[in-house]
């Protein structure tokens, strides 16, 4: 299953990465995992939260703009080659992979990707093992 | 102290000036209200007949006109004699379908002819000078209106008209140019060329620079003295009225002289459009005595001034109006090119942005800058960077292909646009001028 990601388009200025965490601090979610992608004057925040729903509003409320992606989010066991598995998949699979992150949970590593199809993607590398974690399980992580 | 074209009606009494205009105003109603069905018909919507003006004092009877009745009267609801008298026309640059159509009869062209060669005179030049005129020549007043009063004092004219920096700088040198005429910003990239060329003021030959249709600082005006080795004067002028030479700065340098003889002058509060007493501050609005083809009658020019009639020490007895203050309405001049927020707020909504911006124009190095800065929307957010440029790419070139100038396209935090009173703040002009 996949799981939705939530763009925050920011401004490239001091203080607007602090504004934004402010507001969710204030409304106690808990990010999961963060990646920031800037150009000369705007960047875009992505990430994952406990609380999608409660996020897209309140950032809303407090006059960001943020959009829902859905992504797929894979388990790497912490071993030398753990990621070159799995992209070995995508590669088989040929699954064009858009951007990716990574962040680390209680139990090991997890790497979140972009892909233009989702779905398909999704039944193509669970047919080769590589099941992608749901919803539940990234909040569990 | 000479440099006169015309001594007798320059430093002509007062009383004498105000008698020509009384006689001429009188002429010149009479004649739009026969030729102009337009005007008339203002004229009679206020109640207006032409025997109401009996002198300059009854001016204040007379409707205004606006930039929006010429274009109401586009194109020859303006024209007060047959088309087989006129020998010209000029335009205004008019990029957004705001291009006026200026008239000209052999008459016309000569007074405003004279009226530049009383520009170049009081800048000291002579018949022993040679005018490079850099200003474009063409359907922009500013070349040819400058070109026929540097005939008029007999100088050795260069028309090279605008650009190739190259053959500007070649003609300078080679043909020992002693008078540069041209917008000041081209003056300053002129002087910035020559300098990086690698020469110093006193080997430039040019004495005397006359530089206008765009509003410069006194800090600009010393920098192209330094780099140039020159001394710059002022010209003002509007293609509506004539073209440049419609006031022009002299030796005394603390304002422009308006050339009364031809063009009666009010400042008036461009909100009420009560007339000022003169020396208050407001909009100038000009009146043209003798114009036979395009005779306009109070046209509100929109530029903010001072007008004064503190004795010249030049000698002159026109009224001089200050260094203008901005205009009254909403147009930017940005690099020379005319400039109406709304042009940029059409491409945004074309481009599928909400019309939240705020246009920032700053001079840097001599040079106009334009930045616009655009709130984000939720419809225009995606999640991809490459295709977020890619749009403000697709709305800088589409700004471009409007204005003629490039403009530096930010993506801002929505909403984060100062706002007075629930509107944003669309202009933000730091040029101190």
């Amino acid at each position: 299953m996949s799981v939705k990601q939530i763009s925050v388009f920011l401004e490239n200025k001091p203080g607007t990465l602090k504004k934004m965490t402010s507001v969710l601090t204030e409304h106690h979610i808990n990010m999961r995992a963060l990646s920031v992608v800037d150009t000369k004057d705007f960047g875009i925040v992505r990430m994952l939260v406990d609380d999608v729903y409660e996020t897209t509003n309140v950032l809303s409320e407090a006059n960001f703009i943020a959009s829902l992606n859905a992504v797929l989010v894979f388990a790497i066991p912490d071993e030398v080659g753990g990621l070159d598995k799995l992209l070995q998949a995508f590669d088989e699979a040929k699954i064009n992979i858009e951007y990716m992150y990574a962040f680390a949970g209680k139990k090991g590593a997890y790497m979140i990707f972009r892909v233009s199809d989702t779905k398909t993607a999704e039944g193509k590398l669970a047919a080769k093992g590589f099941e992608c974690l749901t919803a539940e399980e990234v909040a569990d992580v | 102290m000479g440099n006169y074209f015309q001594q007798e009606i320059e430093c002509a009494p007062r009383e004498q000036i105000l008698a020509m205009q009384n006689e001429k105003l009188l002429k010149q109603v009479q004649h739009v209200w026969e030729h102009v069905p337009y005007y008339r018909k203002k004229m009679e919507e206020k109640g207006v007949r032409p025997e109401d003006i009996k002198s300059v004092a009854d001016l204040h009877k007379l409707p205004f006109l606006s930039k929006k009745d010429l274009r109401n009267a586009y194109p020859y609801g303006m024209l007060a004699v047959p088309l087989k008298d006129c020998v010209r026309i000029h335009s205004t640059s008019g990029t957004t379908g705001k291009r006026v159509i200026a008239y000209y009869t052999r008459h016309d062209i000569d007074l405003w002819e004279d009226c530049c060669a009383r520009a170049i005179m009081a800048a000291g030049g002579t018949a022993e000078d040679v005018c490079q005129i850099s200003y474009g020549y063409g359907l922009f007043t500013g070349g040819a209106g400058v070109d026929g009063g540097s005939h008029k004092v007999g100088c050795l004219t260069v028309p090279a008209s605008s650009g190739n920096t190259e053959r500007q700088v070649m003609f300078i040198m080679d043909l020992k140019a002693s008078i540069l005429c041209c917008t000041p910003s081209y003056a300053a990239y002129l002087g910035e060329s020559m300098k990086e060329m690698g020469y110093k003021p006193e080997d430039i030959p040019l004495k005397i620079g006359i530089f206008g249709a765009e509003a410069w600082s006194e800090e600009m005006r010393r920098d192209i003295e330094a780099t140039l080795g020159i001394k710059a004067y002022d010209i003002y002028g509007l293609t509506e009225i004539s073209g440049p030479g419609v006031a022009f700065e002299c030796s005394a340098q603390h304002g422009m002289h308006i050339n009364e003889d031809h063009f009666l002058v009010e400042t008036i509060d461009p909100d009420t459009g009560e007339v000022l007493p003169e020396g208050s501050q407001g909009e100038l609005v000009f009146t043209a005595l003798d114009k036979q083809a395009f005779p306009m009658l109070r046209y509100r020019t929109r530029d903010i001034c001072t007008l004064t009639r503190e004795p010249c020490s030049c000698g002159r007895t026109h009224v001089r109006m200050l260094k203008l203050k901005g205009r009254s309405d909403d147009m930017l001049i940005i690099r020379g090119v005319n400039v109406f927020p709304s042009q940029i707020e059409t491409v945004l909504l074309n481009n599928g942005y909400a019309a939240n911006y705020q246009i920032i124009v700053d001079r840097v190095n001599n040079t106009d800058t334009l930045d616009v800065k655009v709130e984000m929307t939720p419809q225009m957010f995606t999640d991809n960077v490459g295709e977020i440029d890619e749009r403000r790419k697709a709305l800088a070139d589409g700004i471009k292909d409007i204005l003629g100038i490039r403009a530096k396209v930010s993506l801002v935090a929505p909403k984060s646009i100062e706002r007075s009173e629930g509107k944003a703040v669309r202009v933000i002009d730091r040029r101190k001028l």
